[in-house]
């Protein structure tokens, strides 16, 4: 039972993770479509936010397994 | 240079061209674990696709593993007598004095080494080696193992090939003017991107350049062996948390070490905060300086695991289809998933030199807003 709860509790953090991530993407596009010019420095940081979240959700997967 | 540079260019060009020959040859284990199927069936009631599952779950684990030998394929399954074509990598071993043999001797984890009057043999349960006695009977004792295995040799051949590529590069500019020849020209522009994209931005002007050695090589070291790691030689190095962990460690001592009084300031006194508070932010925050390289360890293993994984299995589902519509379905979307993890290796070296140059920054970073409180 403990081992099941573990796994759902996992797969909502992916979700999560899933979630922000696919948020930072959409808020980028849009930042990048409103002022292309600063397209270099908006995909620095979403792939760093985007990084920092990822290394959660791995975290979380680790933590089941 | 006692090899001239022709040579050299032509042995790495001669190397790389092989690999796609690997290639063709590294695919036919799996074809064998297929044909062997319909034998088995005969013999045993097993269903057909248990063991062909079964055997390809094995075969994804065992490419996911370190190994003592560079195993390339093996044919010759279903006539009874297995060939494995290879080469065996040197066993070290610390066990009442140095233990120095060749892995032949354990002749693919099947046969039991004998050296010195001491007996070894590989694990089947963890695939280490554990010593046991003349009869083979397995026990608990592992010895210290300091062997070069697969992943040690690639690692061996990646730092001498950047340190060919790079001293090449270095010494080029004072033979050409200035101008990078040869394969520099390719390594030039990425030198300067990880400089002036990653290293000013994040550490700032006054202190980037004593990073730069670090940058550079934990850069193009991740890459290489990512690199590597989609190449059909089989090994997976950034796939290993041992590794990972290792450049994680260097990152948190380099950090640790060049950190200003500022940043030290900042962890264990934080400034602009009520007396009570900066006592329950000083563990958080000193806690964060460990999670910090963790997660950068963390983030390395899992992504180049989760890709192999994902690119096996698929390869495997065109033996689980075994149809003329699935299989070369899932052929293309190996190939387009292979082309993705091409993005993603040079994605999370990266990833990893940014984080590093952030956190080298912070480090760094001068006491800038005595107005703010």
């Amino acid at each position: 039972m403990e081992g099941t709860l573990n796994l759902v509790g996992a797969g909502l953090i992916v979700i999560g993770a899933g979630l922000g991530i696919g948020r930072i993407g959409g808020s980028a596009m849009d930042a990048i479509a409103r002022q292309p010019e600063a397209s270099g420095k908006i995909q620095t940081a979403m792939l760093i936010a985007a990084a920092l979240i990822e290394g959660i959700g791995f975290a979380a997967l680790f933590a089941v397994k | 240079m006692v090899i001239s540079n022709k040579a050299l260019r032509f042995i790495i060009a001669t190397f790389v061209i092989c690999l796609p020959f690997i290639s063709i040859a590294n695919s036919e284990p799996a074809t064998a674990a297929v044909e062997v199927n319909s034998e088995v069936k005969e013999v045993t009631n097993v269903s057909k696709e248990e063991v062909a599952s079964e055997e390809r779950a094995e075969f994804i684990q065992h490419h996911l593993k370190d190994s003592h030998d560079f195993h390339l394929f093996s044919y010759g399954k279903e006539s009874g007598h297995e060939k494995h074509v290879g080469f065996p990598l040197p066993v070290i071993l610390w066990d009442n004095g140095l233990q120095f043999f060749s892995s032949s001797k354990f002749e693919h984890g099947e046969a039991i080494a004998e050296s010195n009057g001491n007996y070894y043999k590989i694990s089947h349960h963890d695939g280490m080696i554990h010593k046991t006695d003349a009869a083979g009977l397995e026990s608990e004792v592992k010895p210290l193992d300091l062997s070069i295995t697969k992943s040690v040799v690639m690692i061996l051949i990646t730092a001498l090939l950047m340190f060919l590529i790079f001293r090449n590069l270095g010494k080029s500019y004072a033979k050409n003017g200035g101008i990078a020849t040869g394969i520099g020209r390719f390594f030039e522009p990425l030198v300067l991107y990880v400089r002036d994209e990653i290293a000013i931005p994040n550490i700032g002007e006054k202190h980037y350049k004593k990073y730069m050695s670090h940058l550079l090589t934990v850069f193009f070291f991740i890459w290489f062996l990512n690199m590597f790691g989609l190449t059909p030689l089989g090994v997976n190095v950034t796939g290993n948390i041992a590794i990972t962990a290792a450049l994680a460690i260097i990152t948190y001592l380099i950090t640790t070490f060049t950190a200003n009084k500022n940043y030290w300031g900042h962890i264990f006194w934080m400034p602009g905060v009520p007396a009570p508070m900066k006592i329950i932010l000083a563990p958080i925050e000193f806690l964060g300086t460990i999670i910090k390289p963790f997660s950068l360890m963390i983030r390395l293993y899992a992504n180049m695991l989760a890709g192999h994984v994902v690119l096996m299995s698929i390869i495997a589902l065109m033996y689980t289809f075994s149809s003329p519509i699935g299989s070369p379905l899932s052929f293309i979307l190996a190939f387009v998933l292979s082309i993705l993890e091409i993005l993603v290796a040079l994605l999370q070296a990266y990833i990893f030199t940014m984080l590093t140059a952030l956190y080298f920054g912070a480090a760094n970073e001068e006491h800038h807003h005595e107005e703010a409180h």
